[in-house]
């Protein structure tokens, strides 16, 4: 059963925010496809993760060079992943140059009477609907948000899609697709969420269980290969099975609840307890009382499946945060080194290695496309 | 790292065929309610809540203990008409509201559990100010309660074919004082209609009596309740008095619960005549009319408040 229709142009990709978690492991998944011929990441840091053909030009969100680059590589295809979902994780004032001004500008590299660019993937965040108490159990992606933003945060998103709507609305002829994602969970993202269920007991709002929806870090990055690989034009939740509520997401992982936070004026005591080391931020307060569910069905009607539940992704957060004590000091650390990358993709004394292990394991560099 | 993590589960859909007939510039469609309802999310049997946040160990805890002694041995209830309730598919219940903390939402989704043939879940709609109190937030979607939001109810009929109880009287039948009882408010703006007429859901009458005895609200005092920023403050016969455990001290008034027969939305005209205001509010008034003469009918035949 599937019924976006695949889409096998998507041939020369540029991937904003490369040296994002999101952007430099959709770069890696990419690479393994025959059907992609180009893969150029922007970025205005050096990339995260190790990358075998995948070109990085560092440039920031200058909208007249990435112009260039855009015409100058003919990208048919642009997926962008730089939106900070974190308000704590980089200062304020480049939250909203990067989410705002960037998103806009990166829009304005693929306007353009001749330009090449035909498909536009823009992962945004399920912090687009907010979280108030009177919000449906489940929201769809026909809802607009029923409230103003209270949030930084969250004004940036709306912000963001309202760009992104804009130009879709301007350009018929390029598929948009947005991605709104919920809280995500995995081994290798740090959220607000992950660092919070990492503690040794969870605190809570007292008096509220929320319901919260979450995501595996696997599933956003199939999500976005699966828009590169299929007409899929629109705005979908990108969500787990299931909602979960943060009582029983904390005795998945085996810990205690604190339920400790005030439940009148939470916003007033998140200051004194970052300070103490509990690091939470602004947009996080509601969501840790009223919660939030989404409909996920939209993006399944496509064909998309979930390789996790919220359920599943929460018990191998929990394994993953067993085993991390253990782990410790053995994960490889990347770091990107300009003149050895441009040595191994451009010297002519370097050997094709996947030619080579192609030869070797046989199928392994025809990957299809469609089927992982 | 991110792949060597990917590899033990990955997900992308599997494509059996890409047929060669179809043009590969077809949009996908925003597949219909009957489509869409293969792809809610399957059930966990790991989990002790649904998605809705209800507990099965909670609801069945409390069915066993307090709502078992008040429906059994407090109200003594008495059911009319249970097979109105119909077995299988969505269906709107539209009942008749009173008392402080109102007794006959728990009764009336006891004696489908208890006298049905088919027992069934009942969903209650509430006032969306429960989720946002702390306390009444946590425990209330445990026992089956869903914020009366037109797209929580259209879910539970439309894509879960459950049963859903409304109270479309609201408020301002809780709030309601004693010498107005039995006296039906308005039936709001008939939204109640509509969301069963999008659901094509059929719309099940439901009549309480007792419950305006069981907790006569004799004041309701508008100071405390912006005081305590609760949705209202009632005098009872044993609120504030007795503090909230007063909120639970019922009196033991006889419960009799009728079931009237179903309205078919469909023959109505479905989903399409959702937009017809004129007939919406005829039929959130015909609904209405029904209960009342039922109502009525109920006190008239009653000899005792008390016994029955």
């Amino acid at each position: 059963m599937i019924d976006a229709a695949s889409d096998p142009d998507t041939r020369r990709v540029l991937i904003t925010g490369l040296s994002t978690y999101w952007g430099g492991r959709l770069a890696q998944a990419l690479e393994g496809f025959e059907q992609i011929e180009a893969i150029i990441g922007v970025d205005s840091h050096e990339p995260t993760q190790e990358l075998e053909r995948t070109e990085f030009v560092k440039v920031s969100n200058q909208h007249s060079l990435l112009q260039r680059i855009v015409r100058a590589a003919e990208i048919d295809t642009v997926i962008d992943t730089r939106l900070v979902v974190n308000s704590l994780a980089i200062p304020p004032r480049v939250v909203h140059e990067n989410n705002v001004i960037g998103t806009m500008n990166i829009l304005a590299a693929c306007t353009g009477a001749d330009s090449p660019v035909r498909k536009f993937v823009f992962k945004s965040s399920a912090f687009y609907y907010g979280s108030e108490s009177d919000d449906p159990a489940f929201f769809t992606e026909a809802m607009r948000r029923p409230h103003p933003p209270q949030t930084a945060l969250e004004r940036d998103i709306v912000e963001a899609e309202a760009a992104v709507e804009d130009f879709a609305d301007k350009r018929p002829e390029v598929t948009v697709t947005m991605l709104r994602c919920s809280n995500v969970l995995g081994p290798d993202v740090e959220t607000g969420f992950t660092r919070m269920f990492a503690l040794p007991a969870v605190p809570m709002v007292f008096g509220f269980d929320p319901r919260l929806h979450f995501v595996h870090e696997d599933d956003i990055g199939h999500a976005l290969e699966h828009a590169a690989f299929h007409h899929v034009p629109g705005t979908y939740n990108v969500a787990g099975d299931g909602v979960l509520a943060l009582s029983e997401a904390i005795s998945l992982l085996g810990k205690l609840p604190l339920p400790v936070l005030p439940p009148w004026g939470t916003g007033l005591i998140a200051g004194p307890l970052r300070r103490l080391g509990f690091r939470i931020p602004d947009e996080m307060i509601n969501l840790l009382r009223f919660g939030r569910g989404l409909d996920n069905r939209a993006y399944k009607a496509t064909g998309f499946r979930y390789g996790y539940t919220s359920r599943e992704a929460m018990v191998k957060l929990g394994e993953h945060l067993r085993v991390q004590p253990v782990m410790k000091g053995v994960e490889r650390t990347y770091r990107y080194e300009r003149e050895v990358e441009e040595f191994l993709r451009w010297s002519r004394h370097v050997r094709d290695q996947r030619a080579e292990s192609a030869s070797d394991e046989g199928v392994e560099a025809d990957r299809e496309p469609l089927g992982i | 790292m991110a792949r060597s993590m990917a590899s033990d589960r990955t997900s992308l859909a599997h494509v059996e065929t890409d047929d060669p007939d179809e043009p590969a510039e077809r949009l996908p469609e925003r597949r219909p309610v009957e489509r869409m309802r293969e792809l809610l999310p399957a059930i966990e049997p790991d989990r002790e809540l649904n998605d809705w946040g209800r507990s099965e160990r909670v609801e069945g805890f409390m069915d066993r203990t307090l709502v078992e002694f008040f429906y059994r041995y407090w109200f003594r209830a008495e059911v009319e008409g249970i097979e109105h309730v119909p077995a299988e598919g969505g269906a709107l219940l539209v009942s008749n509201h009173a008392g402080a903390l109102p007794p006959d939402a728990a009764v009336i989704a006891k004696s489908i559990r208890d006298e049905h043939s088919t027992p069934r879940p009942l969903y209650i709609t509430v006032e969306h100010f429960f989720k946002g109190y702390p306390g009444f937030s946590m425990l209330i979607p445990k026992i089956g309660c869903v914020a009366a939001h037109p797209a929580n109810v259209h879910r539970l009929l439309a894509d879960e074919q459950e049963l859903v109880l409304v109270f479309p009287e609201g408020r301002k039948g809780t709030e309601k004082l004693y010498k107005d009882r039995y006296r039906l408010r308005r039936f709001g703006r008939g939204g109640f209609v509509e969301a069963a007429m999008r659901a094509e859901a059929k719309i099940v009458p439901t009549c309480v009596v007792g419950a305006e005895e069981a907790m006569p609200v004799f004041a309701q005092l508008d100071f405390m309740k912006r005081l305590t920023g609760l949705l209202y403050f009632p005098i009872t016969p044993t609120f504030p008095w007795l503090g909230p455990l007063g909120m639970l001290a019922y009196l033991p008034a006889k419960f009799k619960l009728r079931f009237l027969e179903p309205i078919d939305t469909v023959e109505l005209g479905g989903r399409e005549a959702t937009e017809d205001k004129a007939l919406v509010q005829t039929v959130a008034q015909e609904v209405r009319g029904r209960i009342q003469e039922n109502l009525h009918e109920m006190i008239g035949k009653r000899k005792s408040v008390w016994f029955g």
